[in-house]
């Protein structure tokens, strides 16, 4: 199925006389692709449990002009409470510049907003936008290749290292209501260098759109990336949101995914351990309520000898809320030694959630270790009674096991400024609680 | 302050207890003996309210009210402490929030006003020396990778915050060597005060060569077949269990 908004605006997608050749052409290509493939059903693998009918009969028109009412006041709630990071914002996937800043300097890194990007550094824009990641397959990176109007490039350059995380924060207001956002990010970090990158979705409403985001993160040999990708959209929103990495030799890829806005939301978080000694470590957390009906996809390629890859994602459905993950390892025939856990925990507090889970393991070598496991549950009686004998009442002892549940992956994210963020948004949450003090409930 | 008379309780239906008489007065300590299986951790686990267990008759008088009604938080804000043979892990709350929360939960339980995290860290500090813990594992998440040394001082340490009434532990002398087992029994000896009891259940006697009861009961087959002073402990080191739990049968 397509809608007719979004084939119109694809149609048109190519014919922009002010980009260069090869990227209008990439987007006839692109649309060409969306076209033939349509949006994806729940009669294929990847799309089983997520039904993307409500995107294609919302039909959201994609070409938009600039605009939204947003003030620098109010995005103070979604910068972490730091300080000095380079902070690029986009309203309504649109870059503003006004509220953006620099951050502190980092020699031989560069953060560009997009158009900029096509400008001064057009090589190496054509040589990896799209390469990285393929639409043949997938309808929304296809879309979103046909009909990005922004976004980012970040090229940090041989030996060099961010001196601060870089935030990519997309924001949307009331102005973008039956519209669509299709950003495009592209991260290119070359051999030995090193960044953080923070992309955050988030509204200031409750307005219903159609966010489409692709981000392409080439790793080069013995590169470090930390890349985290924060979804908090208004609560009538739909997002599908697809990072996908390519990892050289020495790398390493630490990636941590929070998801818990949209009323329908589709994250990819895709990974290919291209050279020998990689690393990759996937983490996650999903908090669903109401109706909800949140989806992770993550696919790891094993395709060198001795790299390893780490997996949690832990999930917390309440009331009819629909919970999806599926957690794809691929081990090829030539990565022998690979070394793989995953894990998928999700708990439901409510009779009517839903989880369907589904670690899956191909292995093709014979030479490896790789282990995976699902668990489905309810609050651990055997922590609720050690909580009551100690004074605590069986109510609040609840909340606490539940804000634990997720503090045990969000302890793992090594940035303090989006772990502390995300334990408070956490605690709020599921205890009512704000942490204010030194006495965190998080452990460290 | 406790009173246990015929006590009788199943575990998915199978009889543990089988009536128990036991009287504990405040100043106290008494320690409870007996083979694997005897139901001494039984015994714990029902007067903490662990729902895993029937009470199927008998009554259990708590300074004069009905402890087997009680839920087991209740039991702990009316100042009932078990301190457990297998601590559970509650990965995702820091050890000081945990505290801070049963601290405050008790306090209010009360009437009385909470405390704040600055004032609740000062009174830890001086606990923290007690169990010979390092403040950093007040940050760790509850017993979540700690040794079962640590576990067992965690258990003591809480205990210290609480400060119970009546406290029971639970085989908390199993696992440890002799260090530890030292800064365990020095911890329960330093809080042993005049208004409060201390109910220790162990297998082995060495644990009350460090905590010296005052009564000695041992349990065989759900029953206390005997009861005596403290002496009564270095008998059952010599002569084992056997001469006893044969005479139940």
């Amino acid at each position: 199925m397509t809608s007719q908004t979004i084939l119109e605006d694809a149609r048109a997608a190519g014919s922009r006389d002010d980009e260069p050749r090869w990227l209008r052409d990439m987007r006839t290509r692109a649309a060409r692709r969306f076209e033939a493939l349509g949006f994806p059903s729940t009669r294929g693998e990847d799309w089983r449990y997520t039904s993307t009918s409500s995107i294609a009969e919302l039909d959201f028109r994609a070409l938009r002009e600039p605009g939204g009412d947003v003030e620098a006041a109010d995005l103070t709630p979604f910068h972490f409470g730091a300080g000095g990071w380079t902070t690029l914002v986009f309203v309504n996937g649109r870059y503003d510049d006004a509220l953006s800043s620099a951050g502190v300097e980092s020699p031989g890194v560069t953060v560009l907003p997009y158009a900029r990007a096509i400008d001064e550094m057009e090589d190496l824009v054509r040589d990896n936008l799209g390469t990285i990641t393929s639409y043949e397959q997938n309808a929304f990176t296809a879309l979103n290749t046909a009909l990005h109007l922004d976004g980012a490039v970040i090229h940090v350059g041989r030996d060099m290292a961010a001196a601060a995380p870089i935030h990519l924060l997309f924001v949307s207001d009331a102005n973008l209501a039956k519209g669509s956002a299709q950003p495009r990010v592209l991260i290119v970090a070359e051999r030995n260098s090193k960044a953080t990158v923070v992309e955050s979705y988030v509204s200031l409403g409750e307005a219903t759109y159609f966010t489409n985001a692709v981000t392409e993160i080439s790793l080069g040999d013995g590169a470090t990336v930390a890349h985290y990708k924060i979804q908090r959209e208004s609560p009538r929103s739909y997002h599908v949101g697809t990072v996908d990495v390519r990892q050289g030799r020495d790398s390493h890829l630490v990636q941590f995914s929070f998801a818990t806005g949209a009323a329908l939301s589709r994250t990819n978080i895709y990974t290919t351990l291209a050279g020998e000694g990689c690393g990759a470590t996937l983490n996650g957390l999903y908090l669903g309520t109401g109706t909800q009906h949140v989806d992770h996809q993550t696919r790891i390629e094993h395709q060198a000898e001795n790299c390893y890859s780490r997996e949690v994602y832990k999930g917390i459905l309440d009331d009819t809320a629909h919970g999806v993950w599926n957690g794809k390892v691929y081990v090829h025939p030539e990565a022998q030694k690979t070394d793989g856990k995953q894990e998928n925990h999700t708990l439901l507090l409510s009779d009517r959630a839903v989880i369907d889970t589904k670690p899956q393991l191909e292995i093709f070598a014979d030479d490896v270790k790789c282990t995976h496991g699902a668990t489905i549950g309810r609050i651990d009686k055997a922590a609720l009674f050690y909580m009551k004998s100690r004074g605590v009442g069986a109510a609040r002892a609840r909340q606490l096991l539940t804000y634990a549940f997720a503090a045990d992956v969000l302890e793992k994210i090594e940035l303090e400024p989006i772990r502390d963020t995300l334990e408070a948004i956490a605690m709020f949450r599921f205890t009512g609680e704000e942490q204010d003090d030194g006495t965190a409930a998080g452990s460290r | 302050m406790l009173e246990i008379k015929g006590l009788r309780a199943t575990a998915s239906d199978k009889e543990i207890l089988k009536g128990i008489d036991l009287t504990v007065n405040a100043g106290e300590v008494h320690a409870v003996m007996g083979p694997n299986g005897s139901g001494k951790s039984t015994l714990a686990q029902v007067l903490a309210g662990h729902p895993a267990y029937q009470v199927t008759g008998g009554t259990v008088r708590y300074d004069g009210e009905d402890l087997l009604d009680m839920d087991p938080e209740v039991r702990a804000q009316k100042g009932l402490f078990m301190a457990f043979q297998y601590p559970v892990e509650i990965p995702g709350v820091s050890n000081a929030y945990f505290l801070r929360t049963a601290y405050n939960e008790i306090r209010k339980a009360r009437g009385e006003e909470e405390v704040d995290p600055m004032d609740f860290l000062d009174i830890m500090e001086k606990k923290l020396e007690l169990v010979d813990m390092d403040a950093a594992m007040l940050q760790r998440s509850v017993n979540t990778g700690f040794s079962g040394g640590e576990k067992k001082r965690n258990e003591i340490l809480q205990m210290a915050v609480l400060d119970p009434r009546l406290a029971i532990l639970d085989e908390t002398d199993s696992g440890l060597d002799i260090d530890a087992l030292r800064v365990v029994a020095n911890g329960v000896n330093t809080l042993r005060r005049k208004d409060n009891a201390t109910i220790v259940v162990t297998h082995y006697q060495r644990l009350l060569n460090f905590i010296i009861p005052d009564y000695v009961h041992v349990l065989a087959n759900g029953r206390i077949v005997k009861s005596g002073g403290k002496d009564l402990a270095v008998e059952l080191e010599a002569k084992g269990y056997d001469w006893l739990t044969g005479a139940a049968a």
